[in-house]
């Protein structure tokens, strides 16, 4: 996975050599996100062998399987935004002014991705070819958190006053807090098999 | 909705609310184009649309929350009519969300001077409808009855939630160029007048009704080819 986040980060290092723009910038880091947590957290349910499906099935309820998945899923999402947002600063150059802002948008952007993806990757895995339909699935339920949350990284790259971006935290957290919610309630429906 | 089709009054063979829905629609097409619309900068005749483009975004609308209960219930119940019913369901409103699209383009065209603008309205509804098609997807690729309920049921709910965050609530939070967002002023406010509202709200029950309709015979349509391929 690191060596994933590496590689792509070398490639648009060796296509772009310096950084064209802020937008762009900041732009080309999101959507190497993008594609790294659907290699990530997509796996997370189809990775897993019926036998031991079974196994968690015996020994848990369905809301404690899925929010621990989750908590797995946005801690690994974590730990992994940062180090891409290392080498990226690293190699590319860091062209952020307002590092406390971009912090929480690399937070909230880990966890949303990490939620939707996890509860995509369990209907995706009910299917037999699952890792294309991961992206048909997920990756319009996606784009709006990720389009207000390149709005929200722009505005902490600019260096703007943070209370411009109130809004567009409020929108990110409902978002997170949404997905949440529903899978909590329509987990075991999958669940259950 | 297959009962009501079953055993609801005939009248000269047809239900009566498919009689409804005619005349509605047929009323709100003339009437539409006929009566008197008050005089506005920008929309000038335009504002017609307003019988066609919105009626037709809230009949596709109806249809989906619908479609969501039946969802539910299926879930609840487990039964087969209610998966049909639902997927059907979408499948029509996604027909008519095209043609609230094709006609709001035109009015876009008219209008803002361009077939299709970045607006958050606009972008959230494209995603909503690609959210809908991968529903359709991703009913295609299961063959198993009772699991492609299941799942389909659950990514259902999940979609109609995210559509209506998508098309209510993220347009209302930026500038948007929509009526009724980004702190414009919605069409209620000034110029739906009583003249309006006389076709405004039978073209929406008058949609609806024809969506109904629609599902109707594609559900028919469904429960015949299984019953011969059950032979």
């Amino acid at each position: 996975m690191l060596l994933y986040v590496v590689s792509t980060v070398f490639v648009c290092y060796l296509s772009f050599r310096s950084v064209v723009s802020v937008p762009v910038w900041n732009a080309l880091f999101w959507i190497i996100m993008l594609f790294a947590s659907l290699n990530a957290v997509g796996r997370s349910f189809i990775q897993e062998r019926k036998g031991r499906l079974l196994y968690y099935y015996s020994i848990a309820s369905p809301q404690a399987f899925l929010l621990a998945k989750m908590l797995y899923n946005a801690l690994l999402m974590l730990v992994i935004t940062f180090l891409a947002y290392a080498i990226y600063a690293w190699w590319i150059g860091d062209l952020v002014q307002d590092h406390l802002t971009f912090m929480l948008a690399l937070v909230l952007g880990s966890t949303g991705f990490a939620l939707i993806l996890t509860l995509m990757s369990a209907i995706a895995s009910k299917t037999e070819n699952n890792m294309s339909l991961m992206a048909i699935l997920s990756f319009p339920v996606q784009l709006p958190f990720l389009i207000t949350l390149i709005k929200l990284s722009k505005n902490a790259v600019d260096g703007l006053d943070p209370s411009i971006s109130y809004n567009l935290i409020i929108v990110l957290v409902m978002i997170i807090m949404i997905v949440l919610a529903l899978s909590y309630i329509l987990f075991p429906y999958l669940w259950r098999d | 909705m297959l009962k009501i089709g079953e055993t609801s009054t005939q009248i000269l063979g047809l239900a009566w609310w498919k009689w409804v829905s005619i005349v509605l629609v047929l009323f709100a097409l003339t009437a539409g184009m006929i009566l008197d619309v008050p005089k506005l900068p920008i929309l000038h005749e335009t504002i017609r649309n307003l019988y066609y483009h919105v009626t037709q975004w809230f009949g596709m609308m109806i249809i989906l929350t619908a479609s969501l209960v039946y969802s539910i219930i299926h879930l609840a119940k487990g039964d087969r009519r209610s998966d049909i019913i639902a997927s059907e369901g979408v499948n029509v409103a996604l027909f008519m969300g095209v043609l609230g699209l094709l006609t709001g383009m035109l009015w876009a065209k008219n209008t803002w001077g361009t077939y299709w603008t970045g607006d958050a309205k606009l972008n959230g509804v494209a995603m909503g409808m690609l959210v809908y098609l991968a529903y359709t997807v991703l009913r295609g690729s299961m063959d198993e009855e009772q699991k492609r309920g299941r799942v389909s049921a659950v990514y259902n709910i999940f979609a109609y939630v995210m559509f209506m965050v998508f098309i209510m609530v993220l347009p209302r939070m930026t500038d948007s160029l929509h009526p009724g967002n980004g702190g414009n002023p919605g069409f209620g406010g000034y110029d739906l007048n009583s003249n309006m509202r006389i076709v405004f709200y039978p073209a929406i029950i008058g949609w609806t009704l024809l969506g109904v309709w629609f599902i109707n015979i594609r559900v028919r349509m469904k429960s015949i080819i299984e019953r011969r391929n059950a032979k």
